[in-house]
């Protein structure tokens, strides 16, 4: 695969990031390292073989539909950058 | 229409989002309750705080499987849910987890009536999701201010085949789709409070023309009303569009409610690209016979099946039958009611009538309707038995047993002194007084004014404040001036 500046652009706008051009540079040469590595499975006839879907062999773990294990608004609130006594705060996201 | 309409047709397929009614959101405990404080029903998993992990609501996946059965849905087996990746501040994990390869349904349809006939509405799916949280943009200047409540809250989302013809017939389609969902008791199927939530996919093209004209979405629909309206302006619009040779761009618009016009919100310029794939949180699921044949043996009697028994089985009218069934609960208590009393037209009537109005003017639902079946059924065998009249029965014994339900209907009508009189040897002297007191009409009755024995009945009636059994009266006069 190759990794040019249209992938980078591409990846930065959907992860609605900016990069200088200097940074780009960098960018390309790391991303082309990890795609080739995982490229190497490439190389393995994978014919026949079902995807994994989940590292466990568990299935239908379920649970009963109960209201329990929320926190206090004050305790989901704390980490939050910008907040009120109410609200996450976002830039905003619409124009007026 | 002006001419070039008619040489185009609408082809619709519609997106409809149900929150499901569970009492927990679908991958985790927090409350799915509508209208809380802001922010106070979250928790690690739905703040998407690192190292948490997601399980699965059991009662979301029956409900999802329920809708898919009433739906006559192919139910896939073996399901695992991905993640849509995208950044959006009400969506806190960046990624939505939802189905994308394995619905929970495929295919199936809704019948709706048109027109000419009944006609299918065939579906492509019907799968399990998470609902976002909610942005609000008006409460401060500088900030969109975010409530994470709904974030996680189990949703379906029903989506159509295009074969949508008009705007009429998505409306029905809706209609249809909320009362199944709320006869299901698998969404409340409010659209104002955005339990139900509908986008539309439309293009037209020119009649004949097989290749489906490019599409636009309209969002922000918040009833069934305004569904019909946004299609019929988005047709026009594209129709104009294409008459002056414009282009049309596949693009997102919302619906504004108080012009009844759509405008653009954005551009698809390239397809968004979500980058799925399997949740690696969530363990996949397979679902057996015997969970699919449990949910489906939980299933009510649907409307079609209802309006068929109470036509042919209780000889009610086809619009009676289709109102009586219009909510299931309205439904059941009548069917409840005819379990002790055969008067089925009089029980109908009594639905349709009192208890429907007395239900408007309180605002309220059959559910809390204070009357039991049974007693309600000893009301009406009282009217049709002739002991009490129809009208003095709903407008005296009716609210006093509303009130005081402690006492049978037959209890109250002795109590005050409302049972009907339909004895001749205590009518008889009233017949005699009031035909005395009126012996100029009676003349004039004899000469052939045939018309005064309503005057004569409405005296009577008069006299026993009502109480009087009109058959008898009649009778009683007619003896008594043949008589004389």
């Amino acid at each position: 695969m190759e990794v040019n500046d249209a992938l980078i652009d591409k990846l930065a706008n959907l992860a609605k990031l900016k990069f200088e051009d200097a940074e780009k540079e960098e960018i390309k040469k790391d991303l082309q390292k990890m795609i080739g590595f995982v490229e190497k499975l490439n190389e393995l006839d994978l014919e026949g073989a079902e995807p994994l879907l989940h590292m466990s062999d568990e299935v239908n773990v379920l649970r009963e539909d109960e209201v329990k294990g929320s926190i206090s608004r004050e305790d989901a609130l704390k980490n939050a950058p910008v907040h009120d006594e109410q609200f996450f705060k976002v830039p905003k996201v619409i124009k007026k | 229409m002006k001419k070039e309409y008619s040489e185009y047709e609408t082809v619709i397929g519609l997106e409809v989002h149900a929150q499901l009614l569970t009492k927990s959101k679908l991958f985790c405990g927090d409350s799915t309750a509508f209208g809380l404080e802001a922010n106070t029903s979250v928790g690690p998993v739905t703040l998407a705080h690192p190292g948490t992990l997601l399980k699965m609501n059991r009662k979301a996946v029956e409900l999802a499987i329920r809708m898919g059965l009433a739906c006559h849905c192919e139910i896939v087996k073996e399901n695992y849910f991905v993640r849509k990746n995208y950044f959006y501040p009400d969506l806190p994990k960046g990624y939505q987890v939802s189905q994308h390869s394995t619905p929970i349904c495929r295919g199936g349809y809704i019948k709706i009536k048109t027109g000419p006939g009944e006609k299918r509405i065939l579906l492509n799916r019907i799968h399990l999701e998470e609902d976002a949280g909610k942005s609000l943009h008006d409460i401060d200047s500088e900030n969109t201010c975010i409530d994470y409540n709904r974030a996680g809250t189990p949703l379906i989302e029903i989506v159509t085949e295009p074969g949508i013809c008009s705007s009429d017939e998505a409306f029905q389609f809706l209609t249809e789709l909320r009362k199944l969902v709320r006869y299901l008791e698998v969404c409340d199927g409010n659209m104002e409070e955005g339990s139900l939530r509908c986008d539309a996919n439309i293009s037209v093209r020119k009649k004949g023309e097989t290749k489906l004209g490019t599409k636009v979405e309209v969002k922000n629909l918040n009833s069934i009303r305004n569904v019909k309206r946004a299609i019929e302006f988005e047709e026009q619009r594209l129709v104009n569009c294409l008459e002056n040779k414009e282009i049309i761009i596949q693009q997102t618009r919302s619906f504004d409610a108080g012009t009844g016009k759509t405008f653009s919100i954005r551009e698809k310029e390239d397809a968004e690209d979500y980058r799925y794939f399997p949740e690696p949180d969530l363990t996949p699921f397979h679902l057996s016979d015997e969970f699919i044949s449990r949910v489906g043996s939980e299933i009510p009697v649907l409307q079609d099946k209802r309006i068929e028994k109470y036509t042919t089985q209780w000889q009610l009218s086809g619009y009676d039958a289709e109102v009586l069934t219009e909510e299931r609960d309205f439904a059941d208590y009548f069917e409840a009611t005819i379990k002790y009393t055969s008067y089925y037209k009089p029980a109908a009537n009594w639905m349709l009538g009192p208890v429907k109005s007395w239900l408007n003017e309180n605002k309220s639902e059959i559910k809390s309707f204070p009357l039991k079946p049974d007693q309600f059924a000893s009301l009406i065998e009282l009217t049709e038995t002739g002991k009490v009249s129809f009208s003095i029965a709903s407008a005296k014994i009716f609210p006093l047993i509303l009130k005081d339900g402690s006492k049978s209907p037959l209890q109250v009508a002795e109590e005050n002194n409302l049972l009907q009189e339909s004895d001749v040897s205590s009518l008889k002297p009233i017949v005699d007084e009031v035909l005395n007191k009126f012996a100029d009409k009676v003349k004039e009755y004899k000469k052939g004014k045939r018309g005064l024995l309503a005057l004569f009945v409405g005296e009577i009636m008069k006299k026993t404040k009502g109480k009087a059994d009109p058959a008898v009266v009649n009778q009683l006069i007619l003896e008594k001036l043949k008589s004389e």
